[in-house]
């Protein structure tokens, strides 16, 4: 176990899936020459060459669907967003042929493809730069989604996103890449994706949170502590497939939930896990659930707007405290 | 027509005259190929007529010397992926029309269970790689399959079919682009039908000669009558060896006409072209053209020409019977080849 940052792990795990596998290639901008606008892929061009580490030009559609059609024909494509805001531009790559091909052909062509990349509230890059873009993956069938909040969680999540045999949305964060944590060496060290994770136990009150989010929910944990009050804290680290029986064990055990996102809210991630929790365990909540949202509104570039716009650490002890007393038989 | 037009490459030019440089068989398979890719679309849209193919069915009707010229020159391994126009493509490629028929039916022996239908034929057994039904989408798909050819270290080929409504779509300037700087083994066969749906290439191209566009991204690029399966042939010969040998793309413009509207919704295909240029291109019918070519310089006789019509129609009709018996799939595919498991 060495301790190495978020993106020093992200890197073992490029190295390691390339070195077991040929068929894995990076593709993205600056991937190669300028070994990544974050540096995730630093030294990969030395060591694999241009042919397995392509630099691209800037047209997201067009490397993207290469990638898509490179999966389609035997090979495991590791496609490179700068940042997740620029997969819009291949929105419909992603939505309309990875995640498709599969069914459209009846079992034909598979598509083992990751597009990674950094998404989320970053610091002051304002409304375009700046946004969680898991909700316009999610809500497809077809893909998975994965959201590493710790570097062990962005090793082994993304090697196994390497090894699986589908289209995998891999959403990593500006703000975490210099994150420092303990992570295995094992080359077979992987995490399954659609596992969730308890990153603190707790009595009262169960807090949803990933990335960013979930240290907010720490720091309100420490707070709460404080009053007595104990949460305990589940990362769902793949949004799709949702572990929904840890999230809701959970529940069952402290009978109240606060489900927090960076994201803007209306039908967001935290619409979705409300709803299932209330589904699957109506009649063990104790009190309505409730939601921790971004606001809506595209983010602002002010830093004081910027901070009124992200959910913060005040928000979340408020709403367990909500939930704390409210009494909701 | 504003813009002066450049003439196509025609066989009979490019051979001097009459003769013909193929043999028997090649002209035998070449008239097959068109003759079973209009029956089967003939059949489909009388099945259409009566309900029994869904949602929507493009025919390419007019346009059959393209995906047999183009074929005919291309190894079983070879790639091709197209359009929602692809039945014919599809066809060729050596998918077995019963197969086919049964997808446009929506019934469960079709090429993709029933999951498809006539805008996404798959036939993984024949590498042809779809029909995809977002208008330039595809044209990335084919430069990301010449990408996995060149990095496996094959020499296989990947042809890419699409129509003039594609050029207009970024996807088209990325994926010609990327091609040619990275010099991927791909043939991108542009079917110019001069309508995209109603849009005629006036109203919608800055350039009308959709050819050119390869000069811009510095590829071998030409313009081929589309009606003609031997120019086709000629030219698209020429540009798979050089995707081959020397892995380099190419823009191949077929120049084309769809007989049909532009789906079976749009069935006259009248409103935005005259009936008088419908009926004056239906007089350059590629099957009856090269019909009369190979029957005056001997290559087949009238006797070879109705076998081949008997032959073809028996072909179709036990597709369509067979597309009538096979049954629906079963509820549970619903939530069948949605994910992989590993």
């Amino acid at each position: 176990m060495a301790v190495i940052t978020y993106r020093e792990a992200l890197n073992q795990a490029l190295r390691e899936e390339m070195k077991r596998d040929p068929r894995v290639f990076l593709i993205g901008e600056e991937i190669g020459l300028y070994e990544g606008a974050y540096k995730v892929t630093q030294g990969l061009l030395k060591e694999f060459g241009p042919t397995r580490v392509v630099d691209t030009p800037i047209a997201e559609s067009g490397f993207t669907g290469v990638g898509i059609g490179a999966a389609m024909v035997g090979l495991r494509p590791v496609v490179e967003m700068m940042t997740f805001n620029f997969a819009l531009l291949a929105l419909d790559q992603i939505v309309n042929s990875a995640a498709k091909l599969y069914y459209m052909s009846g079992g034909q062509y598979n598509v083992p493809l990751v597009i990674r990349g950094p998404g989320g509230p970053a610091h002051q890059l304002a409304a375009q730069h700046s946004q969680s873009m898991e909700t316009y993956f999610y809500h497809v069938p077809g893909l998975k989604v994965v959201r590493p909040s710790t570097p062990a969680d962005a090793k082994g999540l993304l090697k196994s996103a390497i090894r699986d045999d589908n289209p995998v949305i891999f959403i990593e964060s500006e703000t975490l890449y210099a994150l420092k944590g303990e992570v295995p060496d094992d080359p077979d060290f992987i995490i399954p994706l659609g596992e969730a994770v308890v990153r603190r136990e707790g009595r009262d009150a169960t807090v949803v949170a990933y990335m960013g989010m979930m240290y907010r929910a720490m720091e309100a944990a420490e707070e709460l502590e404080k009053e007595g009050i104990s949460i305990e804290i589940v990362d769902p680290r793949t949004l799709r497939p949702m572990d929904t029986a840890t999230i809701v064990g959970s529940v069952r055990k402290t009978h109240r939930a606060v489900v927090v996102e960076a994201g803007a809210g209306f039908a967001g991630m935290g619409s979705e896990i409300a709803a299932f929790i209330t589904e699957q365990a109506f009649d063990d909540l104790d009190a309505p659930i409730e939601r921790v949202t971004g606001a809506s509104a595209p983010m602002p570039y002010a830093r004081n707007l910027e901070k009124a716009k992200t959910p913060s650490k005040e928000k979340i002890v408020e709403a367990v405290r909500r939930v704390c007393y409210a009494n909701g038989s | 027509m504003a813009q002066k037009t450049t003439t196509p490459r025609t066989a009979s030019k490019a051979n001097g005259g009459p003769s013909l440089d193929i043999d028997a068989e090649l002209a035998r398979k070449l008239l097959t190929d068109m003759m079973l890719i209009r029956r089967f679309e003939e059949k489909a849209a009388e099945a259409y007529a009566l309900g029994k193919i869904g949602g929507f069915l493009h025919l390419s009707i007019g346009e059959e010397a393209v995906a047999a010229g183009v074929t005919s020159v291309l190894r079983t391994e070879d790639y091709a992926i197209s359009t929602y126009r692809e039945h014919g493509h599809c066809l060729v490629k050596g998918s077995d029309p019963r197969r086919m028929m049964a997808e446009l039916f929506g019934r469960r022996d079709g090429l993709s269970k029933g999951k498809g239908g006539s805008m996404h034929l798959f036939d993984k057994s024949v590498n042809f790689l779809g029909g995809h039904a977002i208008v330039g989408a595809h044209l990335p798909l084919a430069a990301g399959v010449g990408f996995a050819i060149k990095y496996q270290g094959g020499d296989e080929v990947c042809v890419c079919y699409f129509g003039d409504g594609a050029v207009p779509e970024g996807e088209f300037h990325e994926a010609l682009n990327l091609s040619a700087l990275w010099k991927l083994p791909v043939v991108y066969v542009c079917e110019n039908n001069r309508y995209a749906m109603g849009t005629s290439l006036e109203r919608a191209l800055a350039q009308t000669e959709i050819w050119k566009f390869g000069q811009v991204y510095n590829i071998p690029c030409e313009p081929v009558d589309g009606m003609d399966v031997l120019a086709v042939r000629e030219v698209i010969a020429r540009a798979v060896d050089r995707a081959r040998a020397e892995k380099t793309p190419s823009l191949i413009e077929a120049r084309t006409y769809r007989f049909r509207g532009h789906s079976m919704r749009d069935p006259a295909g009248a409103v935005y072209r005259t009936k008088e240029e419908v009926e004056r291109e239906k007089q350059r019918d590629p099957i009856v053209l090269f019909r009369e070519r190979v029957l005056a310089a001997g290559l087949v006789t009238e006797a070879d020409v109705r076998t081949i019509e008997k032959d073809v129609n028996d072909l179709i009709d036990d597709a369509v019977a067979f597309a009538e018996a096979s049954p629906e799939p079963p509820p549970e595919w619903l939530l069948t080849d949605i994910f992989k498991e590993s």
